[in-house]
């Protein structure tokens, strides 16, 4: 069984805090829930701590900012994670790319 | 092939684009694929997750129990004798909880002039305001001129009772039931109400064609 949402992560405060409306979550596109729900997910795995994600993700945060990029919270939070996962040696960007590309160009059409 | 010529493109790397959203959303996708097939994460606890952290993040529970006290006048004498108990009933707590009725005549307001004691498990998170020292202090201080900021202009002779938080005991407010809501579902009901009702900043306001749409606006 899932653990229970963790105040941890659902308190995040300053620039990390998760954007709300009405004190509920927003997710604008369906892959920034996606996105949440796997970094959610893999810590609880103990893949990493979740503060370790936070940090990248204020590290990310402060970058763009730094940059003037107008790049959305949940794009800092892609970011953020893919710069983790290679980080911990569980992702290798040049796979990431090339199956990214399968999914573009159609010939992978589902997550499985 | 030698005597290619190796054609450089020399624009600046590091100057990230904003990519169109279509491109994130593929490359969300390729990275769920490959981490499930490195058995890191499973597309359903993916979904578990989103859908448990939408449902306690946020208003709802406690939106369910308003809405439970408006249709059931025996629920609502249970609410408001022993809070804690009666969100029990609805599988909610994990605080103490005390309900504040508002009436005609009496308005509640919740603050935590200590800190920032809420309660969660009904309400979700704390909005940045509800932390901030001027809420807190001014609150206490001033409740009228601090609800007519957030919009609420109540009558001068109506009472505005405020309640103090703390870690041992947490204040919900039940808001009234605005009125021509008489043929909405309970479910209905709970959709229109909002954390800002919940700590007695706002009220819940009737909605357009009361009581014959589906409650969604």
């Amino acid at each position: 069984m899932d653990p229970a949402p963790s105040r941890e992560i659902a308190d995040m405060t300053g620039a990390a805090a998760l954007p709300r409306k009405n004190g509920e979550l927003v997710f604008d596109e369906a892959w920034q829930g996606r996105i949440f729900g796997m970094t959610v997910a893999m810590s609880h795995e103990s893949c990493f701590m979740w503060r370790e994600f936070q940090a990248h993700l204020i590290d990310e945060i402060a970058r763009a900012e730094r940059e003037g990029d107008s790049s959305s919270y949940y794009e800092r939070w892609l970011r953020a994670f893919e710069q983790l996962l290679a980080d911990k040696g569980l992702l290798d960007a040049v796979v990431l790319a090339e199956r990214t590309h399968d999914f573009q160009s159609g010939r992978r059409d589902d997550v499985f | 092939m030698s005597g290619t010529h190796d054609h450089h493109a020399h624009d600046e790397h590091g100057h990230h684009h904003r990519e169109p959203e279509s491109v994130l959303s593929l490359r969300v996708r390729a990275l769920e694929s490959l981490l499930v097939e490195k058995k890191l994460v499973s597309s359903e606890a993916v979904d578990r997750i989103v859908a448990a952290y939408e449902e306690d993040i946020g208003p709802h529970n406690g939106a369910k129990v308003v809405a439970r006290a408006w249709v059931d006048p025996a629920y609502r004498a249970r609410l408001l004798t022993d809070g804690t108990a009666a969100i029990g009933e609805l599988g909610f707590g994990g605080v103490d909880l005390q309900v504040v009725e508002n009436t005609p005549g009496v308005h509640n307001l919740v603050v935590c002039t200590l800190c920032s004691c809420y309660p969660h498990a009904l309400i979700g998170l704390p909005p940045v305001w509800y932390k901030s020292f001027e809420y807190r202090s001014r609150a206490v201080r001033e409740p009228r001129v601090v609800l007519r900021e957030f919009g609420l202009d109540l009558p001068e002779n109506t009472e505005i009772r405020i309640w103090d938080s703390s870690a041992e005991l947490r204040y919900l407010v039940l808001p009234e039931r605005p009125a021509g809501t008489e043929r909405m579902s309970e479910s209905e009901l709970a959709e229109m109400v909002t954390r800002d009702a919940m700590i007695g900043v706002a009220v819940v306001q009737p909605p357009a064609g009361a009581g014959r749409g589906s409650g969604v606006r």
